[in-house]
């Protein structure tokens, strides 16, 4: 179809530290035990689309990731790593790599998504409309991804009441405006030429830019050349091609028949006479109109796709995200995770050990190998690979990784364990992450705590 | 044997108007037999049936209306003496048995006595019962050596001439047996059954069997010296396969060695390719089921139909585009531009007969561009299954129109013309040159034309009326005014598609004087009107016009107010069907678009509500058809003609290929 797609796979986010270290690049944190990249693999995967370009920041990530990536899937998918180097952005990072981009198209997912919307969608709208780029919109998450998942209300941290304000044309296809709504203070400013030309402008902030985008190529790089000071695609670029969508400076190619046309000549000319015919069938966008007001004027087009409200989506963009999504992988959202449930909704990996009166509870997980000592009590949890945990062990709402250790008669409450972590005996934990390998002391009781290894 | 046919022939499913039988009769299928063995055919048989051409050739989907008149007339041309029909076919199926009576054993002779049960039994077993007579076969022809003739035959003397000379050619008898054994199974299966031998039917066409025959010939004749029992026996041993396998050899040869065979298999296919298609009846449960598993878009009948109109397709809009742009990337199938074409056309980004056409047209040149042959296969035949897998699906996108599918035929056409000798790149070369040819040409040319020729009918002063929106009617406005006739406009329009709106917005902004309103007000409007300048969606041979529904109203109000109507149809829109009215052949739009007035708020509430209700159907035409009479005059590229001149230049100038 004539698409290249590119993963933003990024690197060690300052947002995921403590989640997040040398050893664990934010693209392989792991969601109910697989790496949060292979469900975007997953999902290209299942659209078929197999030649992919990873691009991560940082030469050691880009090592890790390719590495994983090569174990497992080096035989499903063509995959392409490339690194660059941190902190130039999303634009810089596809500044970077633009020589590799060849097709006409190209479809750019960030590497931190678990969803299942189909991301065709996406490029079949902007083909439709052979528009300049496409944005994915879905439904903000009203406070953590899930309302029923997180039912015992603990773990619902607020986040910023509405993290994007969209502004859409009354047939909700083209995108007028976009802002973070984080940005916004008091007012903002809207173009009055493009309001004045859509006639109609209809403001959401129940919606939320997905990171899933389809770009022209060639708009994309003549903004990427033309602009050395853009960084990031969404604050940058997006908002740019938006605003500028009614005196378009990129070239889009299909315009410059229209303009012709618009000559006396037209009868003369049968390029001209087709084009006019094709245009003139469909119902004109505000864009052909604005076009043929004002002669010499390019536009190109912003559109929006739109998902649809039953489909799960969730970055993980942070601490709070990285809980919802391993909440909602094993629960609600759980055909996302590729394990098959059992009859109490939880997953129990054949080798794991469980000790006498422990009871692992619904939508929990349990990786292979980890060793659950008696009178535990595991809710609502995942517990990673290789695990030991010692007896009169309660561990609700939480994410324990690989090979941790967690002592006697400890209480772990929405918090985060990274690998090879240690927790000594009777260490009460609420809402807390625990860096990897950090030991955290015995008798301890601690809340909304970050340990990290200063 | 006649009544069970009759019985049969009433279909099962509820059919609207204009149709062929779904079940071609099986004189249909052996016509190519007939007219290769000559002499001895002309005597016996002869197909009165008036589609023969057609009744093999159809493919699973589509079932092809009855052909021009004219068509059967020289068809028939080479069939000889004409006989009633069930009775040729008796006497046929007769013949047949009692040509292996000679042979083969009396009790399948005897079968023939009773015809009902026969024609049962022939095709419930036919190859079981060839493998049975097998056996015993030269034993029993010397013991009942003619008795099946006695009990069988109701017309004699000309069938023992024609047995004498069948058994020389024992050979193709069996053939025919072969055939007449599966043709017989699809007059006695049921309705749902058909499928199977149609197939069947389908692979095997007239140039293929003429093909196989000609080798069985020629290998007969290689057989003499061994005894004509030998090569019966060849090609007996398994006569199912016989039938079926020799042809992809033997299909070659047979078209290299001559030319004359080349240009009659080229005609042969022609006939079949002019076969007119039309569209399924969607009240054809198995047919809609069977085109459903093929689908590439997912689609959801709509409940509440309007029962005059079940036999046309009607969707769940809302659920086709996301599932079909879901699957953007997983369709490996449909080429990029085939596909965005059908999005359009599915969610109605392009209107328009004329727009469409360019669009697929446009979509099918850049498929070709890309398109490579694959190893081990012919550039014709892969092309053509390619172009009608897209075909197929942009009709799932949304019925075609009757112009697409003459473009759509006029492509087959040039890849089936194409030269062997040519090279691939060449021949892209070429199918792209002519799909550009053709817009250029066919529609752009012959729209100048029209315009040209339209606008001496405008005089200074004049109140020109049309409806809805046509390209043409656009063109021919704007360029009366640029030539500065002085003359003012009136657009009649009707909801939902608003679509003179854009006529009106186009008209105005050029400074034309222009009036707007709706249909309701067509009664009171025509007075001030002096010509009605109308568009065409397609204009079939009886000179009906087909075109956006509302038309044939307001050319019949015109016709009373003595209102001149003008039509303007490019040439590659006229069809030769015959169309009597809009039911039969007809499309169902979004029956919320007529629910739903866009400006009012609670619109979502309000269909919900109507949704639900099972007393409540939406109706959405999209066509309708204005009889002739209410047409004053047509413009087309080929002048200003009567609308009965339609058929004349249908058959005269698609004869020699310049319609298409």
């Amino acid at each position: 179809m004539d698409f290249q797609v590119v993963i933003l796979a990024g690197g060690f986010s300052s947002n995921l530290v403590p989640l997040v270290s040398k050893e664990v690049p934010k693209a392989l944190l792991p969601v109910a035990n697989r790496p949060v990249l292979s469900y975007v693999l997953d999902l290209l995967e299942s659209n078929n689309l197999k030649d992919l370009i990873v691009v991560v920041e940082g030469e050691d990530a880009a090592l890790k990731v390719g590495g994983w990536i090569s174990a497992a899937c080096v035989d499903r998918l063509h995959v392409e790593v490339a690194a660059v180097a941190e902190n130039v952005g999303t634009a810089g990072a596809l500044r970077a790599i633009a020589h590799h981009l060849t097709a006409k198209d190209i479809l750019i997912v960030s590497g931190d998504i678990v969803s299942d919307i189909p991301p065709g969608a996406v490029a079949a709208t902007h083909r439709r409309h052979d528009a300049a780029v496409t944005v994915m919109l879905c439904a903000q998450p009203v406070s953590g991804p899930s309302e029923s998942g997180g039912s015992s209300g603990k773990d619902k941290t607020k986040k910023p009441a509405c993290e994007d304000i969209v502004g859409l044309d009354s047939w909700k296809q083209f995108l007028l405006y976009i802002a973070k709504g984080t940005e916004i203070k008091k007012d903002t400013r809207v173009k009055k030429s493009i309001l004045c030309a859509a006639g109609k402008m209809e403001l959401r902030s129940d919606l939320m830019d997905s990171h899933i985008y389809a770009f022209k190529r060639s708009v994309l790089q003549e903004v990427l050349d033309q602009k050395p000071a853009f960084r990031s695609l969404k604050q940058d670029v997006l908002p740019y091609l938006v605003r500028t969508q009614l005196r378009s400076d990129v070239s889009s190619d299909q315009n410059n028949v229209e303009e012709i046309g618009n000559g006396k000549d037209n009868m003369q000319n049968n390029e001209v006479v087709l084009s006019q015919i094709l245009s003139n069938a469909s119902l004109p966008s505000f864009h052909q109109v604005y076009e043929s007001g004002l002669d010499s004027r390019k536009t190109h087009k912003c559109c929006v796709y739109i998902a649809d409200e039953s489909k799960f989506f969730v970055r993980l963009n942070s601490i709070q995200a990285f809980m919802d999504v391993n909440r909602d992988v094993i629960g609600d959202a759980n055909h996302l995770s590729g394990y098959s449930f059992s009859a109490h909704h939880n997953i129990v990996h054949p080798s794991a050990e469980l000790g006498s009166k422990t009871t692992v509870g619904p939508h929990c997980m349990l990786g292979e190998g980890s060793q659950v000592g008696d009178k535990c009590s595991v809710k609502r949890s995942v517990i990673g690979r290789h695990c030991r945990i010692g007896s009169n062990v309660k561990i609700v709402n939480s994410v324990v990784m690989d090979h941790a250790t967690i002592g006697d008669g400890c209480s772990i409450q929405g918090s985060v364990i990274c690998s090879n972590a240690q927790l000594q005996e009777r260490v009460t934990l609420r809402d807390c992450q625990v860096e990897a390998g950090y030991i955290v002391c015995a008798g301890g009781e601690h809340k909304g705590e970050t340990f990290a290894r200063k | 044997m006649d009544t069970r046919r009759g019985a049969l022939a009433v279909p099962k499913v509820r059919r609207v108007g204009f149709f062929t039988p779904t079940e071609p009769p099986p004189e249909s299928s052996q016509r190519p037999n007939r007219s290769q063995s000559g002499p001895v055919e002309a005597t016996t048989s002869s197909s009165p049936l008036s589609d023969s051409p057609s009744g093999n050739l159809i493919s699973p989907v589509l079932i092809p209306p009855s052909r021009h008149h004219s068509d059967n007339l020289t068809s028939h041309a080479a069939a000889p003496v004409p006989v009633p029909g069930p009775a040729a076919f008796r006497r046929y199926l007769a013949h047949d048995r009692s040509l292996h009576v000679g042979s083969y054993n009396a009790p399948d002779s005897l079968l023939g006595t009773s015809p009902p049960s026969s024609n049962g039994e022939f095709s419930e077993d036919s190859v079981s019962l060839f493998g049975f007579q097998r056996s015993d076969s030269t034993k029993l022809s010397a013991s009942f050596p003619n008795g099946g003739f006695d009990l069988t035959l109701a017309v004699r003397a000309p069938q023992e001439s024609e047995t004498i000379i069948e058994t020389a050619s024992a050979s193709e008898g069996k053939k025919k047996i072969a055939e007449v054994s599966g043709k017989s199974e699809s007059v006695t299966t049921k309705p749902q059954k058909e499928k199977e031998p149609k197939s069947l039917k389908d692979k095997t066409t007239k140039a293929e069997r003429r093909a196989i025959q000609e080798a069985q010939r020629a290998a007969k004749a290689a057989a003499k010296g061994e005894g004509k029992r030998h090569a019966d026996e060849s090609v007996e041993a398994n006569p199912g396969k016989a039938a079926k396998k020799p042809q992809p050899k033997k299909e070659r040869p047979p078209i290299s060695s001559s030319v004359s065979e080349k240009t009659a298999v080229a005609v042969e296919k022609e006939k079949r390719m002019d076969v007119p298609q039309t569209q399924m009846q969607y009240d054809d449960k198995s047919r809609v089921d069977k085109a459903k598993r093929r689908a590439v878009v997912e689609q959801t009948e709509t409940k509440n139909k309007v029962e005059l109109f079940l036999h046309l397709p009607q969707y769940e809009r809302g659920s086709q585009l996301p599932n079909l742009s879901s699957n953007f990337f997983t369709l490996d199938t449909i080429h990029h531009a085939v596909y965005k074409v059908g999005l359009q056309h599915l969610a109605g980004d392009i209107s328009g007969d004329n727009a469409r056409c360019i669009a697929m047209l446009q979509a099918f040149e850049e498929a070709i561009k890309d398109y490579t042959t694959p190893p081990m296969k012919d550039l014709t035949m892969d092309l053509t299954t390619k172009i009608n897998g897209y075909v197929s699906f942009l009709i799932e996108c949304r019925p075609l129109s009757m112009s697409m599918g003459n473009a759509i035929r006029f492509l087959k056409n040039q890849i089936r013309k194409l030269p062997v000798n040519l090279s691939e790149p060449e021949a892209k070369a070429s199918l792209c040159s002519d799909i550009g040819r053709f817009i250029d040409e066919k529609i752009i040319l012959s729209d100048k034309v029209i315009v040209q020729h339209a606008v001496s009918k405008i005089r200074d002063g004049e109140v020109l009326l049309t409806y809805g929106f046509s390209c043409v009617v656009e063109m021919i406005l704007l360029y009366a005014h640029e030539i500065g006739k002085k003359f003012r406009v009136v657009i009649v329009d009707a909801r939902p598609n608003l679509e003179g709106k854009k006529l009106l917005r186009r008209l105005v902004s050029r400074g034309l004087d222009c009036t707007y309103t709706h249909i309701n007000a067509i009664s009171y409007i025509m007075r001030e009107a002096t010509r009605v300048f109308l568009g065409a969606s397609s204009i079939f041979s009886n000179g009906t016009l087909y075109s956006k529904v509302g038309t044939a109203c307001v050319a019949m109000v015109a016709n009373a107010f003595s209102v001149p109507v003008i039509v303007c149809c490019e040439a590659y829109k006229f069809h030769e069907r015959v169309l009597l009215d809009s039911i039969c052949s007809n499309e169902l739009g979004d029956p919320d678009a007529v629910a739903n007035i866009p400006s009012f708020s609670t619109k979502a509430k309000q269909s919900k509500m109507m949704d639900n209700n099972k007393n409540l159907q939406f109706l959405n035409l999209m066509y309708d058809s204005t009889p002739s009479e209410y047409i004053s005059m047509i413009v087309s590229d080929y002048g200003m003609i009567p609308p009965t001149s339609i058929p004349v230049i249908v058959r005269e100038y698609r004869r020699e290929n310049l319609l298409l």
